[in-house]
């Protein structure tokens, strides 16, 4: 009895979110190439590694070699494999861009809704703290910590690294949650609900924030994607204490020791920046079919 | 009427308007109003936009809270005001008095399918055990309400529902719980001419069925004695009620002269009889400012018959020919 009930619960999780959004990203090929390609890359992270694991010993007689069967892009200034590397550097990234997205959303979400739902004071307070955050620059402010961090000898770890990236990029969804549960929350059907008596807690986590999931979703995507910017970013000028092998750190090494994108150690630092750009194409690609996923009025059934 | 089932004593509601800067206006939405419905009850309220007929069934079903007055609810034998109930009672009333409000497009939440938006009702007060039986009580309203089969209602959305299927839906909720009073805001305003009959149908038919009462608020006269035949109709003017009494009573012979004015309006079918008809003699069409209300009778700007004595006092609602009418000249 009992375990046909957990059988029960786990079908319809499944129908409700592996199935139904499947399908309907299935319809939308932009979003279905956004999905496979994130596959990838996540698969690449995981299993990557085993089959090629990171040899960072210096290789001189290998230096600046152009792709081959041996090297599939090439090798670096020390004549490491720079296939190896990018396998290897896929997981800090995707950690800590999704992590960061994951507390973005987390941030945005809970602060918006009690801006929005219980009003009055807290809404002012509330509101002049996030447009506090709105006028601080993001990306100057975690270089400024990064440098701090990175002379203070602080050892500084993923998770760490995700609350960094996403330190100014709750205030906007915040904002856009609040305005959004204002204006749901005098819709009729929101009396309608009141006058059924059913619960504060129904009536905001199941009637309001679907209402403002296709946002946070968005966002979600959005801000995993300016993460990844940030986190390569910071590595790429050398501001984080950088971990072998981390896309934004070949791309500084690459600018530190080749300088210039012609010639021998031109793949050196095409094959990063190539990885990246992907990345955040198929990521903002996925995010146009979340919204559909989470916005009954742009599905096609 | 013996044992009302909800009452409102000399309700009054204030809303405050005007910008950041500036004085800051007051309008009464509604003022010193006291009517009653009795179990099984059919009140039609009558009265042209912004007079504050929504307002008094928003403070009667307790999502707005009235500035002064009392509405009182009858509860184990005894009227309680409804803002001083509290846990298992408030639950009561909660459960006793549902809305059907008037856009049936934003009545839905858009983002949640039929069966959805039916079944936490069901849940919350135990009237279905678990998900299935809520199912199948969900399918049982659906029915009820006139849209089968409802299996293929369930996982619709409200962007794939017409109209018509979305106020059946918004009426099948409102129902669900079994309430004792509904609360239906201009319900069928949004529909076709043609949906009009055949809801107000189906409202008189589950009024038999359940067992309810209604505060149906209507702007159109026509409508109102359609659904309230039999029953009660109040007339409403600028947070006023300002005539209440039988329907066929104050159809055939209005004593206010709002009223008269009123079916004076209602649209006749025939282009003949109604240039013959003309404007209604009124001194003027514009209504008031609610900011400023003219003091004594508020529709003394207006009226025909107005006298001095209109100017000074406040009618206040007073029997005359079986029924209660706010007006110094009868």
């Amino acid at each position: 009895m009992n375990e046909n009930k957990i059988m029960r619960i786990f079908k319809r999780i499944l129908y409700d979110y592996i199935y139904i959004p499947l399908k309907i990203l299935s319809k939308d090929k932009r979003a279905l190439f956004g999905l496979i390609v994130l596959i990838i890359y996540i698969l690449m992270s995981i299993i990557g590694p085993i089959f090629v694991p990171l040899n960072l010993e210096p290789n001189m007689e290998e230096r600046y070699q152009p792709p081959s069967w041996k090297h599939p892009l090439g090798t670096d200034f020390a004549g490491r494999d720079i296939f190896a590397q990018i396998v290897n550097g896929g997981r800090d990234i995707l950690i800590a861009a999704f992590l960061a997205g994951f507390v973005t959303i987390g941030l945005g979400t809970i602060i918006g809704l009690i801006a929005g739902y219980i009003g009055g004071k807290v809404d002012i307070i509330v509101t002049t703290l996030i447009d506090i955050f709105l006028t601080i620059p993001g990306f100057p402010l975690l270089m400024i910590i990064a440098t701090w961090l990175l002379q203070s000898g602080i050892t500084v770890n993923i998770l760490m690294i995700a609350f960094l990236l996403s330190i100014t990029s709750w205030a906007g969804l915040a904002r856009s949650v609040r305005s959004q549960v204002l204006s749901i929350k005098q819709e009729p059907f929101i009396e309608v609900d009141k006058c059924l008596g059913l619960s504060k807690f129904h009536i905001i986590f199941k009637e309001i924030l679907p209402n403002a999931m296709p946002y946070i979703a968005i966002n979600f995507m959005l801000s995993s994607v300016s993460a990844v910017y940030s986190y390569t970013g910071l590595m790429a000028l050398g501001l984080i204490p950088y971990t072998p092998g981390n896309w934004g750190a070949m791309i500084h090494m690459a600018q530190a020791y080749v300088g210039t994108i012609t010639g021998a150690g031109c793949w050196y630092i095409l094959a990063p920046s190539l990885v990246i750009i992907i990345l955040q194409v198929s990521l903002v690609f996925l995010s146009n079919g979340i919204d559909k996923i989470f916005n009954p009025r742009l599905r096609e059934w | 009427m013996p044992n009302p089932l909800l009452k409102t004593e000399n309700v009054s509601k204030i809303f405050e308007v005007g910008s950041m800067f500036g004085a800051k206006k007051h309008i009464k939405a509604v003022e010193n109003v006291s009517i009653e419905i009795g179990e099984n009850e059919i009140l039609a309220l009558v009265g042209e936009s912004g007079c504050g007929k929504s307002t008094l069934g928003k403070l009667m079903l307790a999502l707005l809270r009235q500035d002064s007055g009392r509405i009182l609810y009858y509860l184990n034998n005894g009227y309680k005001d409804i803002w001083s109930l509290k846990g298992e009672e408030f639950k009561e009333y909660r459960r006793n008095a549902q809305l059907i409000p008037q856009d049936p497009y934003t009545t839905i939440n858009p983002m949640r399918n039929v069966l959805s938006a039916l079944t936490p009702p069901l849940l919350h007060y135990k009237i279905a055990k678990d998900r299935k039986e809520a199912r199948k009580m969900a399918a049982e309203l659906l029915t009820m309400v006139g849209l089968v089969p409802p299996e293929d209602f369930f996982k619709r959305y409200s962007c794939r529902l017409s109209g018509g299927q979305l106020q059946r839906i918004a009426i099948a909720r409102a129902i669900s719980v079994k309430p004792k009073f509904i609360v239906a805001d201009e319900a069928v305003s949004m529909l076709d001419a043609s949906l009009r009959i055949e809801i107000l149908d189906l409202l008189l038919n589950l009024k038999k069925k359940i067992k309810t009462a209604y505060l149906f608020i209507t702007h159109d006269l026509a409508i109102a004695r359609y659904f309230a035949r039999d029953q009660r109709i109040a007339i409403m003017y600028l947070g006023n009620i300002v005539e209440i009494g039988k329907t066929e009573e104050i159809i055939q012979n209005p004593l206010h002269p709002y009223t008269k004015v009123l079916l004076m309006s209602v649209p006749i079918p025939d282009p003949k009889i109604a240039r013959s008809r003309g404007l209604p003699k009124l001194k003027s069409l514009e209504i008031p400012s609610l900011v400023n209300p003219p003091p004594g009778c508020k529709f003394h700007t207006r009226c025909p018959y107005a006298e001095k004595i209109c100017e000074e006092k406040v009618p206040e609602l007073r029997e005359v020919k079986g029924r209660l009418v706010a007006c110094h000249l009868l």
